[in-house]
């Protein structure tokens, strides 16, 4: 594996967090700056959740281990996109108005299992460290296994969301849908079958 | 080329004031003596400038139903559109619509009324004196502008149909054409064509206008071209847009917006920040180009002039 590709990777993943900042330069926030802020990062953070775990379907099928180094790089990377959304929520849509905010929270539904997604999404951030993987051994394993979970409710906030126009949250889902099928046993067994030297 | 090159020429730079007005009372003239159509289709035609907004004549304030808040920009207001017919991003309509044609235009008016008919829009708009009313416009997504309309009331136009006894209510129909709009084809869970009504008494409130333009020129494209409703005491989705179609009905009829979930889409849908969305809360709203959120006012702000229709009526269900 090449030096620069970590970086690389790195890179990439900063680009939609680059293309928010030209926006805000280029006055391309449109009419509703703040929705556009909102939208574009949630939307992010949940294409990295799915980018996250579509990590090891790609080991099965290829079969080599190439990919997961980037995982935990990319796992962050969905955190980073989810703290600037909660951050517009928090300080550019609610701006610091506490009782409107815990209100969304006990009474939107959207907004309690978007919310529950992130705070969710904390400890697997706090252990993501190489160290608490060695410290927590099968726990962490166990723990980090809720990012099935958290992406399900992240799928679900969006849903939750839109006026109208399901499709794009549908097809998020169908993808997911898509990604958990790919990790069953046959898969493998398929792979093995069709490309193991007999 | 030829064409191209025509439209970058401003009317005003081709046809002298006089000229322009004359060949208005020349179109004017024909529909009065009620001409072939074919002639006044013409006429129409020379009309229409296709991309390129006219500025209206003869338009008067209304200061008495306008307010006096800051005005939104005409950038937000034409880039930031809630059109599903072309699609469901807020910037769909301004990049979609250009090729909409809004030229010739009829409107088909039909059922508990004396006066049903096929009628060309220019038959419908001009016998009004054209005035600008500056209303709040109050979306159900949360966010508001302030638009200066130009329109004229629609009770005065309704009233030309004679509806009897039975007109209960009034239905609006947005123009249905999936080849120039591709929202109507791709937003497959919603039922086309747009179908929004009102009570009679609410259609015939002074406040309930047609609107032909805004920011003193013809409407565009993405804000509902040529003609559309505006009722400013409740959210927006009540004012279809590219209306093709008024029916006097008895009944409460269906909505598109009822129909596509009555749980979350009540017939009056009125602003009132004590009825939740199921979804949101409405107590707030973000002015388009304002920071801070701010209060929103029961039925808009227009509550001194419209809550008396509401009167004994439990708001919390009749949403």
């Amino acid at each position: 594996m090449k030096a620069y590709y970590k970086p690389a990777v790195f890179i990439l993943s900063l680009i939609p967090f680059a293309m928010l900042i030209y926006y805000v330069f280029t006055g391309q926030l449109t009419a509703n700056p703040i929705e556009f802020i909102t939208h574009h990062t949630g939307d992010w953070a949940l294409y990295f959740l799915l980018i996250t775990l579509s990590i090891t379907p790609l080991r099965i099928i290829t079969g080599t281990n190439a990919f997961t180094r980037y995982r935990r790089m990319l796992g962050l990377f969905a955190f980073f996109y989810a703290c600037l959304h909660v951050t517009t929520y928090f300080v550019l849509d609610q701006f610091f108005d506490f009782q409107a905010i815990l209100d969304d929270i006990v009474k939107r539904p959207y907004i309690t299992v978007g919310f529950t997604a992130f705070v969710l999404l904390v400890p697997l951030a706090i252990t993501s460290t190489q160290k608490m993987v060695i410290r927590l051994g099968n726990r962490w394993r166990q723990l980090h296994s809720m990012i099935y979970l958290i992406t399900g409710l992240a799928i679900l906030h969006y849903y939750w969301l839109v006026k109208a126009d399901t499709r794009t949250p549908l097809t998020l889902a169908l993808i997911f849908t898509v990604l958990l099928l790919l990790r069953l046993k046959w898969v493998k067994q398929a792979r093995t079958a069709l490309f193991s030297p007999k | 080329m030829l064409i191209k090159q025509a439209n970058k020429i401003k009317p005003s730079e081709i046809t002298s004031k006089s000229d322009y007005l004359s060949r208005r009372s020349f179109i004017q003239a024909a529909v009065h003596a009620g001409m072939a159509g074919a002639a006044v289709n013409t006429g129409l035609m020379f009309c229409s400038t296709s991309a390129l907004a006219a500025p209206l004549e003869n338009v008067i304030k209304n200061p008495l139903f306008s307010t006096d808040e800051e005005l939104t920009d005409l950038e937000s207001i034409s880039t930031y559109n809630n059109f599903l017919e072309f699609g469901n991003k807020k910037e769909d309509a301004s990049e979609k619509a250009a090729n909409f044609k809004i030229r010739p235009w009829t409107i088909t008016v039909e059922g508990e009324c004396d006066k049903p008919g096929i009628y060309d829009i220019e038959d419908i708009v001009k016998p009004y004196q054209l005035e600008e009313r500056i209303y709040r416009l109050r979306c159900i997504e949360g966010w508001s502008m302030v638009i200066p309309w130009i329109g004229f009331p629609l009770s005065d136009v309704l009233k030309r149909f004679e509806p009897n006894s039975n007109a209960k209510f009034v239905t609006f129909t947005t123009v249905y054409r999936p080849e120039e709009m591709p929202g109507q084809i791709k937003n497959k869970n919603v039922k086309w064509p747009y179908m929004e009504a009102l009570r009679i008494d609410e259609a015939m409130h002074p406040l309930t206008i047609l609107a032909v333009g805004l920011y003193g020129e013809d409407l565009l494209n993405q804000n509902g071209a040529p003609i559309r409703l505006i009722v400013p005491w409740k959210y927006g989705i009540k004012g279809p847009k590219s209306i093709v179609k008024i029916s006097f009905v008895s009944e409460q009829p269906q909505t598109i917006w009822t129909l596509l979930d009555p749980k979350e889409f009540g017939f009056y849908s009125n602003v009132n920040p004590e009825v939740d969305h199921p979804r949101w809360s409405q107590r707030k709203e973000r002015r388009i180009g304002v920071f801070m959120k701010q209060d929103t006012p029961m039925f808009n702000g227009y509550a001194d002039q419209v809550a008396s229709m509401y009167t004994g009526m439990d708001l919390k269900i009749n949403f």
